[in-house]
């Protein structure tokens, strides 16, 4: 690996680098004149665990850099001096890098460009790659220069919640002018506005043992559960194993801290049954061991190699889940602590000893912890100048004294930061004392720290609530959700040590839970650090805005406003304020607000409330969540056996829930689809027509309770359908209204073949299921659906029968007499293929249903073809079908909506009143049966060359055309070839008696409003004689 | 949330279809008999009625991805944790007293 | 305080010390006229009509929380009154009015604002169903534009509309639907009940009914018990667990439904658009993020937070819709509970019980219909019967069959 090596540094040579040090793999000497790639004096010379034997070249607001791999864009940035890097969301100041970090509030960048742009990209996780573009957000004209940043002139008139304030008048201007100011000022990046040009994938992934993340914990803790031999997917958001052994100089073993996470990983990466994924965020957790992870598989390059996705969304089902995500650091509260150059100190240890790369020349150290001395020990190894250590403590511990004298920095006990001095960047930084004097100390960073928060979040994912823990005054886990465990820093145990020890026990009882037993892993020794801080989230100081929510501008007064107004629950602060809710969810700021609105109102922290942090742990691309379901790919494509035929035929098809349906067959020189539809309607009713009526549900349904089963589910009776005939069936819901209706033949006297719409086939057949499996589970009957297993054909037409001669085998007799109206048996056809033939008619003409094995539906379908070409068949689709259902009055899915009841359609005779079924009952209330209900009617156009349309509402002749007057739609209309005018089906209230009536089909979305005559619904042979020939 | 189908072993709740209460009988449905008010308020309640407890649930799932089996759960309303997992089938059986 | 522009430089030349607090947070008083459970939307609205248009003041809003913690807090704020049934249009387009005249009640800016709110159909069948839908609301004096393929296409181009699995045919746009900042509602109603001297008390969970002689008399707290001559529910969500105080069972069903937004961007999404073959609606906030959500999870819950399915569900029919999402980031998804009615449709009515009544079952369409809810539950308390509004969202239309079932799925409520 490249990587830290020893290189002597001038301080340790003067023997003051402290113990720490001289044993570390440390951070070596800058090199003070440009180096490699055109890299500056914020470089070292050396270290680091960047590749500097190749250098990648980037952009940054149009301008050229270099940095090598290794690097993030945060970091390479800093090494190239850069320091201003983007602009806040409110008061647009100009912002650095504050963290090194997922949860970075400042340095969000446009990512990419072109169709490929990201907005708000975090610079401190971006992968450096060759060719990398990156811009800066939420500025105009220029980064350096925004006149938004005139803001910060009225900010206090801008104070939190403002807007509920104000642009109240003159009403209409909000709409108008002051909603596009603001939504024109808001946001902060700019979104691509193209398709994404990238894939995603989604997988599926199953252990025993699940760790988050690689540092100190997860790495002992993967080691602990793999040598067992458990199933463990160890996942790290990094590109690179280590989390903070990469970040600091420690000592682990005999091995640098980063040698030793090398070492841990390569023996997890033999393991068998380890699985590491790098570059993977655990983002959610729910319910039975369910997490959500980001893999971003290629986001590290420009654009993803061929036929690769671009991120991959794992649904991982673990039994257990330890929890070793580290921990935040918090920022402290001081006048202008947002000025480009205040740094986390972590931020400044992890830039210096991963990326080699210097934050800055002039120190000034702020914070009221221990870890200070490590701050200090690798800023003055770097050659940075530390001019000066400010702790809030007045007693500091020796290891800071020592690192002070070390480094020959001023060391300021009791004393703080009250403010950062300049704009663009921090020139100085003001000091009160402890004596209380306030001076001035010049300084190109401010390392600081406000102690670190345990990164909880998918604890709380499940619910659990974070409880406070004075010890290191943050909110650790709670009550853990059910085989969840945590280690290291995510609980609460911030030393290095510690990490180490609670991650190996955490891995072995976690794979102990799911039977894998092993020996305990042994900690290696590491060097004793102390992690003691004093709690300290604000500084009071002079007049000037001290931020809490870097990323909202949610200021100290923000918070203050809030608990003046009375908006002191945490959830009124964040959202009255907006503090965490910006895109890094208030990571870095949740708890400082929290304690400052605690401190306001002379509260506890906990009393205050807790935090609740919600998925996903960092923001995901919506299209990886999609994955591949986009554009045809969204859902499946059902397609019936005579697809391919239908194709060849230069079929219109259209969408039917999942089913693609031939629409109509055009032929040549037709000029619309009416033509083509209307000339397949009278096909059908002066020859033969073909028709792919396989998508209807089928159902078979068997046993020797079956008849008794379907006189249940139906409203008519089964028990006394002979075998070998059909019958039409009526469904209700039990609460009484229409669930569905079709026809269903008894082949033999145990068994049936229920058929359903085409829009209700499942459910249906999850109803039947249901009435079976809990209703009455004692009849003795089965079901199954054939939908898929079977292709059937409806050839209809006053030619059927010649027609199906050429197709069914000739030892069936199909003649009127012995397979007459609503027969059903089991043929065979196409020489001694298995058949079913139904006499079925839905468009009145006589009529055949030929069924056979889905895998003999093309051959069949060409078979009739060729079987009719001698009658002139041709073959109709679903068009034509509404159009002959609707001139028979046969009523279908625009009227069975789930709002009509069998009365309404005019089917009140096949409610039996012998026996009971499925809705008898509450069709059975008042309002179903109110004589004013919309009923089903016909209707024509008074003038006849007049076009009807769906959806029209009808209301009196001569009445003002209100809702009062509604009396019901039409439901279905269609050209009728047949009577050679537009017909129509409808509700109308009490319509059963109105025939010969006119009413108006008001139809204004359309300005449509045309003179209707009520008349009954069947248009054509009332008689049904045509069927029956 | 995942649900142990007795039949299929443990699924996301995606394969999964939801009806709702299990305890719900449906009435007596003699239609020979008269439909009084007690007939119909008891009608009424079955239908639109629940208890919507939070807390433990026993709730009807029907795993329609799977074996198609309609399942008892007994699910916490609070948690999501499913307690357990039964054949609706038998235990309708049981409530009518037959054998599967 | 009055708010206005001149308020607002007036505070911040005082160091915005000034301010006095949004609403009183009141103590529990032993009696009140007026005691209503819950301090979300529906609530803090009821009580402010009871005072604004009936003039009764001694009015409590109990809130076992924050103000505010409940749906109103965690919807989607889409306000719309493209209603199908009679039932519903009057009512929804009332509230559609209060809305348009919220600023100026409330002298609070909740930033109402009328994007239009777009339905997109995907087949004839749908095509005209929403003429239906179009044309019940022009019955109603409501406004509705049925537009074809070329017109949305105009609108909003960056639709998928040449490679979709189920192409857009057109949408039924309502222009003056759109969205409000929803926090701002509950505050501002809060603001005004309170200054028309109405008590608000927070953390405050009932734990009792009291019913004597068939009557209420009052409502045991966790701050003691409170006399009350009428108790109004406004507790969706959990409206089953407090009616089973006073021993009433009803046909509701808590759900959880899942709601995201994304990281803020700059403006991208104008209107409020409706996916029709999938379940995928979406707006742009004022503040930048994307705000969308999708179907309810499906199955009973009070732990407001959803799984993983429904998400993937409305992430894939996000990018079907409109796949320039694809690169945005889902920034925060959380749960809110759902009082799933029976017929999909709420309940605002008085309950057998005497001087006890319930405004309840608002499904997941209860932010939208607030002012209007707020404003009938408060007519219905104050004259102890309904206003023609809300005559139709009655307790007993299941028994009776008068159900408002815009969706035609009958009793079952997690299709609703």
């Amino acid at each position: 690996m490249s990587g830290i090596r020893d290189v002597p540094s001038p301080l340790v040579g003067e023997g003051q680098g402290g113990g720490e040090a001289r044993r570390g793999g440390r951070p070596p000497t800058p090199n003070p004149s440009p180096q490699g790639g055109g890299e500056s004096r914020w470089r070292l010379g050396s270290g680091g665990l960047i590749d500097r034997s190749r250098s990648v070249g980037f952009t940054f607001d149009g301008r050229g850099y270099r940095g090598h791999p290794g690097d993030t864009l945060a970091s390479a940035l800093i090494a190239n001096g850069v320091r201003l890097v983007g602009r806040s969301f409110k008061y647009h100041r100009p912002r650095g890098i504050l963290t090194a970090g997922p949860e970075e509030p400042n340095a969000l960048v446009e990512l990419r460009s072109g169709a490929r742009r990201e907005p708000n990209t975090r610079a401190t996780t971006a992968e450096l790659y060759d060719g990398l573009v990156a811009a800066s957000q939420n500025r105009w004209p220029s980064l350096r220069f925004d006149l938004l940043s005139l803001n910060s002139l009225v900010a206090p008139v801008l104070s939190a919640g403002f807007y509920y304030k104000t642009f109240m008048w003159p009403a209409s201007f909000w709409e108008k002018v002051y909603e596009p100011l603001i939504r024109r000022a808001a946001g902060l990046g700019r979104a691509s506005g193209e398709s994404d040009p990238d894939t995603y994938e989604k997988a599926f992934l199953h252990c025993d043992v699940l760790i988050v993340g690689g540092g100190p914990a997860g790495l002992m803790a993967a080691l602990a559960a793999g040598r067992t031999g458990a199933r463990v997917v160890l996942c790290d958001e990094d590109f690179r194993l280590g989390g903070r052994l990469l970040a600091e100089s420690l000592v682990v073993g005999e091995r640098s801290s980063a040698e030793w996470a090398a070492h841990i990983a390569a023996e997890l990466a033999a393991l068998p049954d380890v699985r590491i994924l790098p570059r993977t965020t655990v983002v959610g957790s729910y319910d039975d061991g369910t997490y959500s992870a980001l893999e971003r598989v290629n986001d590290h390059l420009a654009e993803p190699p061929e036929h690769e996705p671009r991120q991959r969304l794992w649904r991982i089902f673990a039994k257990r889940c330890v929890l070793a995500a580290g921990a935040i650091e918090r920022p402290l509260v001081f006048g202008d602590n947002d000025r480009p150059g205040v740094m986390l100190a972590g931020a400044v240890r992890a830039y210096l000893n991963r990326y080699a790369a210097v934050p800055g020349r002039n120190a000034v150290v702020f914070a009221a912890g221990d870890e200070t001395a490590r701050t200090v020990g690798d800023l003055s190894r770097a050659g940075v100048r530390v001019e000066a250590i400010v702790d809030a403590r007045t007693e500091v511990p020796a290891s800071i004294e020592a690192a002070a004298k070390a480094s020959g920095a001023r060391l300021l006990a009791g004393g703080a930061v009250v403010r950062a001095i300049g704009s663009h960047a921090v020139r100085a930084v003001d000091i009160r004392t402890a004596k209380g004097e306030t001076e001035r100390i010049a300084c190109d960073l401010l390392a600081m720290s406000g102690g670190w928060s345990p990164t909880l979040h998918l604890t709380s994912h499940r619910g659990s609530k974070p409880v406070w823990d004075e010890r290191i005054a943050a909110f650790v886990p709670g009550a853990l959700p059910k085989g969840m465990s945590t280690s290291g820093a995510a609980g609460g145990r911030l030393g290095l040590l510690e990490a180490l020890e609670t991650g190996a026990r955490a891995g072995l009882e976690a794979a102990g839970d799911c039977g894998y037993a092993g020996q305990p892993v042994e900690v290696p020794e590491v060097e004793p650090e102390s992690t003691v801080f004093a709690p300290l989230w604000r500084v009071r100081g002079p007049k000037a805005k001290a931020f809490v929510d870097f990323q909202n501008d949610v200021s100290e007064d923000d918070v203050a406003l809030a608990a003046h107004e009375g908006m002191r629950s945490v959830e009124h602060l964040k959202r009255y304020t907006t503090l965490g809710m910006a895109a890094d969810q208030g990571k870095t700021s949740n708890v400082t607000g929290l304690a400052l609105m605690a401190e306001l109102t002379a509260r506890s922290i906990p009393q205050t409330g807790t935090t609740t942090f919600r998925p996903p742990f960092a923001p995901v691309a919506i299209g990886a969540i999609a994955g591949h379901h986009r554009g045809k790919e969204f859902r499946p494509t059902r397609l019936p056996p005579s697809h391919r035929w239908a194709q060849e035929q230069g079929a219109v098809f259209v969408e039917t829930g999942y089913w693609l349906r031939a629409q109509w067959y055009p032929r040549p020189g037709e000029s619309d689809w009416l033509e083509s539809v209307s000339r397949e309607v009278r096909t059908v009713r002066s020859g033969v027509g073909v028709c792919d009526v396989s998508t209807l549900g089928k159902i078979d349904v068997q046993g020797p309770d079956a008849a008794e089963f379907l006189n249940r589910i139906y409203t008519n009776t089964w028990t006394n359908l002979a075998v070998g005939r059909a019958r039409y069936g009526l469904m209700l819901r039990e609460d009484g209204f229409v669930l569905d209706d079709g026809t269903t033949s008894r082949l033999a006297e145990h068994r049936f073949i229920v058929t359903t719409t085409t829009a209700n086939a499942a459910k249906v057949l999850q109803h039947m299921e249901y009435c079976h499996q809990w209703l009455w589970p004692e009849l003795d009957v089965a079901m199954c659906s054939i939908t898929e297993q079977w292709a059937q054909f409806s050839v209809a037409g006053p030619c059927s029968r010649d027609v199906l001669r050429g197709v069914v085998d000739p030892q069936h007799d199909i003649s009127n007499a012995a397979f007459p109206y609503m027969a059903a048996a089991e043929v065979s056809a196409m020489g001694g293929i298995q058949a079913r033939l139904f006499r079925l008619s839905f468009s009145g003409e006589l009529a055949y249903e030929i069924a056979v094995p889905a895998g003999y539906g093309d051959a069949l379908i060409r078979r009739i073809m060729e079987a009719g070409r001698e009658f002139a068949i041709a073959p109709y689709g679903t068009e034509a079908l509404g159009v002959m259902r609707i001139e028979k009055g046969h009523v279908a899915g625009n009227e069975i909506n789930g709002q009509t009841t069998a009365r309404d359609l005019g089917l009140g005779r096949m409610m039996s009143s012998r026996k009971d079924y499925v809705g008898r009952v509450m069709a059975d209330r008042p309002a179903l049966l109110a004589p004013d209900r919309p009923t089903f009617v016909g209707l024509k156009p008074v003038d006849r060359t007049a076009r009807l349309r769906a959806g029209a509402h009808f209301v009196p002749v001569g009445a003002e055309a209100v809702a009062a007057v509604d009396q019901g739609y039409m439901t279905s209309v269609a050209f009728s070839p047949a009577l050679g005018h537009w017909v129509g089906l409808g509700l109308l209230a009490g319509g059963a008696s109105r025939h010969g009536e006119r009413v108006r089909a008001y139809d204004p979305v359309r300005s449509g409003d045309e003179l209707v005559e009520v008349c009954d619904p069947v248009f054509y042979d009332p008689a049904g004689e045509r069927l029956r020939g | 949330m995942r649900i142990d189908c007795c039949y299929c072993g443990p699924r996301g709740n995606e394969e999964f279809a939801y009806l709702g209460d299990a305890t719900l009988a449906r009435p007596p449905a003699d239609p020979a008999a008269p439909l009084d008010d007690a007939a119909r308020a008891q009608w009424h309640d079955y239908v639109y009625l629940r208890d919507n407890p939070a807390g433990p649930h026993r709730e009807l799932w029907q795993h329609v991805s799977g074996c198609r089996a309609w399942l008892v759960v007994t699910r916490d309303t609070r948690t999501h944790e499913v307690v357990k997992v039964e054949f609706a089938r038998e235990v309708a059986l049981a409530r009518v007293g037959a054998k599967p | 305080m009055h708010y206005s522009i001149f308020s607002l430089i007036g505070q911040a030349l005082r160091g915005n010390t000034g301010w006095q607090p949004v609403w009183r947070d009141a103590e529990l008083k032993p009696a009140y006229d007026i005691v209503i459970v819950g301090g979300g939307g529906h609530g803090l609205a009821t009580a402010f009509y009871l005072a604004k248009e009936h003039g009764i003041r001694n009015v409590a809003v109990l809130e076992k929380g924050y103000l505010g913690s409940g749906n109103v807090g965690r919807n989607t704020t889409i306000i719309r009154s493209n209603y199908l049934l009679p039932g519903n249009i009057p009512f929804y387009e009332w509230s559609m009015k209060l809305w348009e005249g919220l600023e100026q009640d409330l002298n609070y800016n909740a930033m109402v604002s009328q994007r239009g709110v777009i339905n997109l159909f995907h087949s004839d069948a749908q095509r005209d169903a929403y003429a239906r839908r179009g044309n019940a609301m022009r019955l109603n004096g409501v406004d509705a534009e049925l537009l074809d393929q070329a017109q949305i296409r105009a609108m909003l181009p960056y639709l998928d509309f040449d490679n979709a699995r189920f192409p857009i045919q057109g949408g039924l746009l309502q222009r003056r639907g759109g969205t409000v900042r929803h926090d701002a509602v509950a505050w501002g109603y809060a603001r005004g009940a309170s200054d028309r001297g109405v008590d608000l008390v927070q953390h405050c969970e009932v734990t009792g009914i009291r019913v004597e002689g068939g009557r209420v008399v009052g409502v045991d707290t966790s701050k003691g018990f409170v006399r009350a001559g009428k108790v109004g529910l406004a507790c969706a969500g959990n409206s089953s667990r407090v009616a089973a105080l006073a021993g009433l069972r009803l046909p509701i069903e808590s759900h959880v439904l899942q709601a995201f937004v994304s990281e803020g961007i700059k403006p991208l999404v104008d209107n409020v658009i409706t996916f029709g073959a999938g379940h995928f609606y979406i707006s742009q906030s004022d503040k930048g993020g994307l705000v969308f959500g999708g179907d309810i999870d499906g199955y009973n819950s009070y732990a407001q937070r959803g799984n993983l399915p429904a998400i993937e569900d409305v992430c894939e029919s996000g990018m079907a819709l409109m796949p320039m999402i694809g690169r945005l980031r889902l920034l925060r998804s959380w749960g809110g509970l759902m009082d799933m009615s029976m017929d999909g449709s709420p309940i605002i009515d008085r309950t057998p019980i005497e001087n006890l009544y319930l405004n309840a079952g608002w499904c997941y369409g209860g932010f939208k219909a607030t002012p209007a809810s707020g404003w009938c539950f408060a007519h219905t308390i104050a004259r102890n019967e309904p206003h023609a509004l809300n005559a139709a969202f009655r307790l007993d239309r299941f028994a009776t069959g008068h159900l408002i079932d815009e969706k035609g799925v009958g009793a079952q409520p997690n299709l609703h």
